[in-house]
């Protein structure tokens, strides 16, 4: 089954925070969805979620018992142990005593968290709290998983084991949609949507995305138009919209760059200057 | 130093609730004070019954404000129109000397009559009801149990829902198998048991510490006490849903108890607030509840002379209670509208 937004607009008063996005979200698949901030991303998870109401558009999801959710920067009640939020939560999906010991006890194993079972969600650190919400959401095996900015913050480590349980996830059947900024993240999901300013810019694999930039990347330390170059550690990456001029060289593009090529292609577009 | 106290009036300026409460709460506590802090009571109801019951409302001095004369009653009458809070004095004319009957758990009303009074010599002989040594704590214990119902199920209640929103989890709530009313009912149930827990003891040891006496129904207090608890329980909840956080919703409950303390009648008589404020009280559910537990536990009145509390606090606690109800229940189902049926629509194809 796939889930997904079709045509979907969201205005908070006068603005528009999602324009006409279309998004499909197929089970068995990481969907990344990226962009600056304000681009839309927290809104059309929660719009995913049945948290924002659409004011035109389709949302595709399951039954709210087939959903989970890890909002930014919570994802557990901090006052209660970790073995009392898996008793909350299991108990609100219908899952108590054996049942729910079966099926909580190898995901805190995978988290990291069955040695912490005592220990108050608010004491955790930031990595094992996040890997805690994550356990919560997926604790009922939801259909669709859907995660705000999962790994922002969370240490190295943490992500790496929280990228694990997520490939784990998908890799049950589950569709998982994330959103995130970091774009190392974005490249290992089956697919990426580029929002800006809540218009999808791009939507692809990650592969093909990067195959289809237009023009050419290249790196120097002077970059001879300022307004399409960004610094990448000591030097520039420069787009060349019209491809490599002799002499220039090349480097072979990442989804950062691809990224950042579409939203200076659609910034000169809607300025009508540029190609 | 200079750009630090910029930063701190800026800061403020934005914050509209701290500033409203910097600027109208001392205003607010000047003009109750002023007005209410009272305790010199003017104008006492009063009852004559008995065959000189005519003259003793000639003869009645200014303090006295005679508002029932009943040349048939008795002194058995007298205590009853004392009981159900129809007269805090009542002369009853049909013994030698006559005999004035003062409710002592009105307890300034009761002191001033009693003072106003004694002045009569061997005229009149005075007897005290309900509190005859007119002790405070006796008339502060049952308004007590009141205040701790309104402050757990005002302030910490608000608190409990308002830390769901800052703490991101109300969204998860809301999202989970859980229909609102389930989310309600079971944030707001820990709180009420609690409430209804500490006012068993504050009684129990208001009684057994300052042996305050216990005239009345225990069920009946208890009936009361609930009704009064789903006030400001639903008091707690409406806070809670246009607080962003705990500052917040402290700040707006304090708004709402302040008033209480000072204006209920728990500490200066009602009697003795101007009606330019009085009308004030006559909004707040603690008036009611204290005119209950005061009238339960003190003087032993029955649902007969109490019903009109009890018929006010009942309205309030179903326009309060359902107004909460339906705001929290709006925060948690922002789904619940067009985007429902394309959601089926959507699963469905």
């Amino acid at each position: 089954m796939t889930f997904g937004v079709e045509n979907l607009t969201v205005r908070f008063g006068s603005v528009t925070a999602l324009r006409d996005v279309t998004v499909d979200i197929p089970a068995g698949r990481v969907t990344a969805i990226v962009g600056g901030d304000g681009a839309g991303k927290t809104t059309l998870l929660r719009a995913l979620a049945g948290l924002v109401e659409p004011d035109s558009g389709n949302v595709r999801r399951p039954d709210v018992d087939q959903l989970g959710y890890l909002p930014t920067g919570a994802g557990s009640w901090k006052d209660l142990t970790v073995e009392e939020n898996v008793a909350f939560v299991g108990g609100a999906y219908g899952l108590t005593g054996a049942p729910l010991a079966e099926r909580a006890d190898p995901i805190l194993e995978r988290a990291g968290l069955a040695g912490a079972k005592d220990r108050l969600a608010g004491r955790l650190s930031g990595g094992m709290r996040t890997k805690l919400g994550f356990s919560l959401a997926m604790l009922h095996t939801p259909d669709l998983m859907i995660l705000d900015e999962p790994t922002t913050g969370v240490d190295p480590v943490s992500r790496i084991e929280l990228w694990r349980m997520i490939s784990e996830t998908v890799a049950n059947g589950a569709a998982v949609v994330m959103a995130t900024t970091y774009m190392d993240e974005a490249e290992r999901a089956a697919s990426v949507v580029l929002l800006v300013g809540g218009r999808v810019l791009l939507s692809g694999r990650p592969d093909d995305l990067i195959g289809a930039m237009p023009g050419a990347i290249t790196v120097t330390e002077s970059p001879t138009d300022r307004s399409l170059a960004w610094r990448v550690g000591p030097v520039f990456h420069e787009w060349l919209p019209s491809g490599t001029p002799g002499g220039v060289d090349t480097v072979q593009p990442d989804l950062e760059d691809t990224c950042i090529v579409a939203e200076l292609q659609s910034r000169s577009l809607t300025a009508g200057d540029r190609p | 130093m200079r750009a630090m106290i910029l930063k701190e009036f800026r800061e403020l300026r934005r914050d509209r609730r701290t500033m409203a409460m910097i600027i109208v709460f001392p205003i607010l506590l000047l003009i109750i004070f002023g007005y209410a802090a009272n305790f010199d009571v003017s104008n006492i109801p009063t009852a004559a019954l008995g065959p000189q019951a005519e003259s003793i409302s000639q003869q009645a001095p200014d303090l006295f404000d005679v508002t029932i004369i009943d040349p048939s009653g008795t002194a058995e009458n007298a205590q009853a129109l004392l009981r159900d809070g129809e007269a805090q004095v009542a002369v009853a004319t049909d013994t030698q000397p006559p005999v004035a009957f003062v409710d002592g758990s009105n307890l300034f009303t009761a002191q001033a009559a009693a003072g106003a009074l004694g002045h009569l010599g061997d005229k009149i002989t005075v007897e005290v009801l309900y509190n005859p040594d007119l002790i405070t704590a006796w008339v502060l214990v049952p308004a007590l149990t009141g205040l701790i119902l309104m402050f757990i199920g005002t302030v910490v209640t608000a608190i409990g829902l308002v830390s769901e929103r800052e703490h991101g989890t109300l969204e998860q709530l809301a999202v989970m198998p859980l229909s609102p009313s389930t989310v309600i009912l079971g944030k707001i149930i820990p709180y009420f048991i609690i409430a209804s827990v500490d006012m068993v003891i504050v009684t129990v040891l208001g009684i057994l510490l300052f042996s305050v006496p216990f005239n009345g129904s225990v069920v009946l207090l208890t009936v009361g006490a609930a009704i009064f608890l789903f006030v400001v329980l639903g008091v707690g909840v409406l806070i809670s849903t246009v607080s962003e956080s705990t500052g917040q919703a402290i700040q707006m409950a304090l708004f709402f108890l302040v008033p209480q303390i000072l204006l209920s009648g728990m500490i200066f008589p009602l009697a003795a607030i101007p009606w330019g404020i009085r009308w004030i009280s006559y909004f707040l559910p603690l008036t009611y509840y204290t005119m209950i537990s005061q009238g339960i536990m003190l003087r032993g009145a029955g649902l007969d002379s109490l019903w009109q509390p009890f018929l006010v606090l009942a309205t309030m606690a179903v326009l309060v209670f359902t107004a909460a109800v339906l705001r929290f229940r709006r925060d948690l189902t922002p789904r619940r509208s067009r985007a429902e049926t394309q959601v089926a629509e959507g699963a469905a194809a």
